[in-house]
C-alpha cells in the first residue's frame, strides 16, 4: 500500500505546495509579524485577490498579470485599512487588542459574505495556457500550475526579503518593529512607515490571491482554512522572520502533503491548525523567533 | 445569593422568574408553532453570548471558537442518542461536562499566551474538531446524521414547545451564572486580568486559575446549549454544527450589547437574534449573517461600550443638561446685575 516512491512524490509535491503557502503567508509575516496588527482578515484579502484575478481573467487577462495589476489597488486599500485601524484603535490605546481583533474578524466575515452575495458559493477558476498541463520528472508528473506558483512564490519571498534588508524604507519598517519610540526620537514618523508596510503586505496578498486561484478553484469560504495555514506559517517561522517564513511554509507544505497521501484529503485542514496548536503550546516564539 | 452583595439581588431573581413564567405560559398559549422555532434560536444566542462574555467581556480573552464548544455539545448529544438513547436532560448534563473539560484543556494549552494567539488557537480547536467529526463514521461523518425525536412529554403540545422551554431555562441559568461571576470576587479578578494582567498577577490575583475557571464555565454553557440542537433540528451535520456563524454571533452580540455587564450580551442577543430571524424570513440568502458582521464592525469602531454604553452616555448627558439648566438660572441673573 505505502511505498517509498509515494513518499518521494509526497515530499516533492509538499515542497511545491510549501512555497505557495509561503507566498500566502508572507504578507501576514509583515503585517502581523513586524507590525503587530492582529490581521485575521489577511486570508480573506488573499481570497479577495483571487476573485479580483477571476474578474480580470474574464476579460482575458493572464492571472499573474492580473495579480500584478491588482497590486497597486490593494496597496492603496491596505494603506487605507491601516490608517483607519490606527485612528480608531491604536491611537486611542486601552483595550485596542480585543477590539482590533473583533474588528478584523468582522472585516474577514464581511468579505466572505460579500463574496458569497456577489459570486455565490460555487467554486471559481481561471484559464491560462499553463493551467491543466503537467511535465513528467521521471516517474512523477508535476502540474505546471504548481511550478508557476512555486517560481512566483520564490521570487516574491526573495524580493520582499531584499526590500526589507537593503532599501532605506525596508530597514525603517524593520526598525519600527524593533523600537518604535527610538524611531520617533530620530525624527521619523512611525505611523507613515507602518502604513506603507501594511500597504505592501496587502499588495503581496493580491498577488498571493492570483497564485491561489492558479493553484486550484477558489470559493468564498476558503479564507477560513487559510487562517490556519497563514498563521501556522507565521507563528512557526517566528514573528517577522522572512527566511523563517519560507522554511515554515515548506514544513507545512510537506507535512500536509504526507498526511494527504497517508490518510486522505479530508484530514488536510487539521494539519495546519494542529501544527499551530503544537507550536503555540510548546514553542510560542517559533523556529527563528526574536 | 449571599447577603454580602452590594446591590440587591431581588429584582434580578424576580425578573428571572417572570421570564421563565412567560416562556412557560407562551408554550401553552401561543398558537403559532413558528414562534417557538424562532424563539428557540434567539434564546440559544442568549446563552452563547452570555457564555462568551464570561471570558471575552470580563477577562478580555477573545474566543473565536464558540462553534467548537457548540458543535461538541451537539455531537455529544448525538452520541448519547445513538448509543444509549439517553433523555435530553442527560444529554445536556453530559455535554456541559465535556464542554467544561474542553474549556480547561484549551485553556491549559493557550492561556499562557496573550491576545491574538489565544484567539487563533480557539479557531484551530474548532477546525480540528470539525475535521475529526467529518471523519468519524459512527456520528455520520460529513454527511450528517438523522435523529428520531422521542414522543413528546406530557404537558407540552409539541416537541418544539418543550425544547423552547428548555432553552429558556438554560438562558436564565446562564445569565444567573454570569451575573454571579460578575458580582463575586471572580469577576473582580477577571476584570483585573483584563485591565493589566501583570499587575494583577503581582498583586496576588490567581490569574491562571481564574482564567481556567472562566474557560470551563464558558465552555460548559456553550456545550450545554449545543446539546438540544440534535433534537431541535432532528438532523445534525458537522458543517452546520461547527458553523462559523455561531462564533461570529457569540462575539458580536456581547460587543453590540456591551461587554461590561451581564445585561449587555442579553440585550445584544435579543436584538440581533430577532433582527436575524426577521431578515431570514423577509430576505433570502446570506443577508442575515452579513447584518451581524456589519453591526459588529460599526459598534467596535463607533460605540465600543455597546448599547449599554450608549444608554449610559445618553443618561449622563441628560443629567448634565439638567444640572446646567439649574446652574444657568442664577448665573444669568448675576450676569444681568453686573454692568
Amino acid at each position: 500500500m505505502f511505498s517509498f516512491d509515494l513518499l518521494v512524490d509526497a515530499i516533492l509535491f509538499g515542497l511545491l505546495l510549501g512555497c505557495f503557502y509561503t507566498a500566502v503567508s508572507i504578507g501576514l509575516s509583515v503585517s502581523f509579524g513586524l507590525l503587530d496588527v492582529p490581521h485575521i482578515a489577511h486570508p480573506a484579502f488573499v481570497v479577495l485577490g483571487s476573485y479580483g484575478t477571476y474578474l480580470l481573467g474574464s476579460y482575458g487577462l493572464d492571472p499573474i498579470i492580473a495579480g500584478v495589476v491588482l497590486m497597486p489597488v490593494f496597496f492603496l486599500f491596505g494603506m487605507l485599512v491601516y490608517r483607519f485601524y490606527y485612528e480608531t484603535f491604536e491611537k486611542r490605546g486601552g483595550d485596542a487588542g480585543v477590539r482590533g481583533l473583533a474588528f478584523f474578524f468582522g472585516i474577514a466575515f464581511i468579505v466572505e459574505v460579500g463574496l458569497i452575495l456577489a459570486f455565490g458559493v460555487d467554486q471559481r477558476m481561471v484559464e491560462a495556457s499553463y493551467i491543466g498541463k503537467s511535465v513528467s520528472l521521471g516517474e512523477t508528473r508535476i502540474p505546471v500550475r504548481m511550478l508557476v506558483s512555486f517560481g512566483m512564490a520564490l521570487l516574491l519571498t526573495l524580493l520582499l526579503t531584499l526590500y526589507l534588508s537593503k532599501t532605506f524604507t525596508g530597514r525603517a519598517i524593520k526598525a519600527v518593529a524593533q523600537d518604535e519610540p527610538a524611531l520617533r526620537l530620530m525624527g521619523a514618523n512611525p505611523v507613515r512607515i507602518k502604513q506603507w508596510a501594511f500597504g505592501i503586505a496587502t499588495a503581496v496578498a493580491a498577488l498571493a490571491g492570483s497564485l491561489l486561484i492558479i493553484v486550484g478553484p477558489v470559493d468564498p469560504g476558503l479564507g477560513r482554512v487559510y487562517i490556519g495555514r497563514a498563521f501556522c506559517v507565521v507563528v512557526l517561522a517566528g514573528l517577522g522572520s522572512m527566511s523563517g517564513t519560507l522554511v515554515a511554509g515548506l514544513v507545512l507544505g510537506v507535512s500536509e502533503s504526507i498526511v494527504l497521501t497517508l490518510f486522505g484529503a479530508s484530514w488536510a485542514p487539521a494539519v495546519s491548525f494542529g501544527i499551530l496548536l503544537l507550536v503555540l503550546g510548546v514553542r510560542p516564539q517559533g523556529l527563528f523567533g526574536r | 445569593m449571599t447577603a454580602s452583595q452590594p446591590r440587591s439581588s431581588a429584582p434580578f431573581w424576580i425578573g428571572a422568574a417572570i421570564t421563565l413564567g412567560l416562556a412557560l405560559a407562551a408554550a401553552f398559549m401561543v398558537k403559532n408553532e413558528y414562534f417557538f422555532f424562532a424563539g428557540y434560536v434567539v434564546l440559544q444566542f442568549v446563552v452563547l453570548a452570555t457564555a462568551w462574555n464570561i471570558l471575552g467581556g470580563y477577562a478580555g480573552y477573545v474566543n473565536f471558537g464558540t462553534s467548537a464548544f457548540f458543535g461538541v455539545g451537539a455531537y455529544i448529544a448525538v452520541m448519547l442518542i445513538k448509543s444509549l438513547n439517553a433523555p435530553l436532560a442527560v444529554q445536556i448534563v453530559a455535554a456541559s461536562a465535556v464542554g467544561a473539560a474542553l474549556g480547561v484543556g484549551v485553556g491549559l494549552l493557550t492561556l499562557r499566551l496573550r491576545g491574538i494567539f489565544f484567539s487563533i488557537a480557539t479557531i484551530a480547536v474548532a477546525i480540528i474538531l470539525e475535521t475529526v467529526v467529518n471523519n468519524w463514521r459512527f456520528v455520520g461523518g460529513s454527511t450528517g446524521v438523522q435523529i428520531m425525536r422521542p414522543p413528546v412529554m406530557e404537558p407540552f403540545e409539541s416537541y418544539t414547545r418543550m425544547i423552547f422551554v428548555v432553552a429558556a431555562i438554560l438562558a436564565v441559568l446562564a445569565v444567573a451564572v454570569a451575573r454571579y461571576i460578575e458580582t463575586s470576587w471572580m469577576g473582580r479578578g477577571l476584570r483585573a486580568i483584563r485591565d493589566n494582567e501583570e499587575a494583577a498577577e503581582c498583586t496576588g490575583v490567581p490569574t491562571l486559575k481564574l482564567k481556567l475557571a472562566a474557560c470551563a464555565v464558558s465552555g460548559a454553557l456553550m456545550s450545554a446549549i449545543g446539546a438540544p440542537l440534535a433534537m431541535y433540528q432532528s438532523f445534525v451535520e458537522p458543517a452546520s454544527a461547527f458553523s462559523l456563524n455561531y462564533s461570529v454571533s457569540a462575539l458580536a452580540m456581547p460587543i453590540i450589547g456591551g461587554t461590561s455587564t451581564w445585561l449587555g450580551p442579553v440585550i445584544g442577543a435579543l436584538l440581533l437574534g430577532t433582527i436575524q430571524q426577521v431578515v431570514t424570513v423577509t430576505i433570502p440568502g446570506s443577508i442575515n449573517v452579513l447584518v451581524v458582521g456589519v453591526l459588529l464592525v460599526v459598534f467596535v469602531v463607533g460605540a465600543p461600550e455597546g448599547i449599554i454604553g450608549l444608554a449610559r452616555k445618553l443618561r449622563r448627558r441628560i443629567e448634565a443638561r439638567r444640572l446646567e439648566a439649574r446652574r444657568l438660572k442664577p448665573a444669568s441673573k448675576s450676569s444681568a446685575d453686573s454692568p
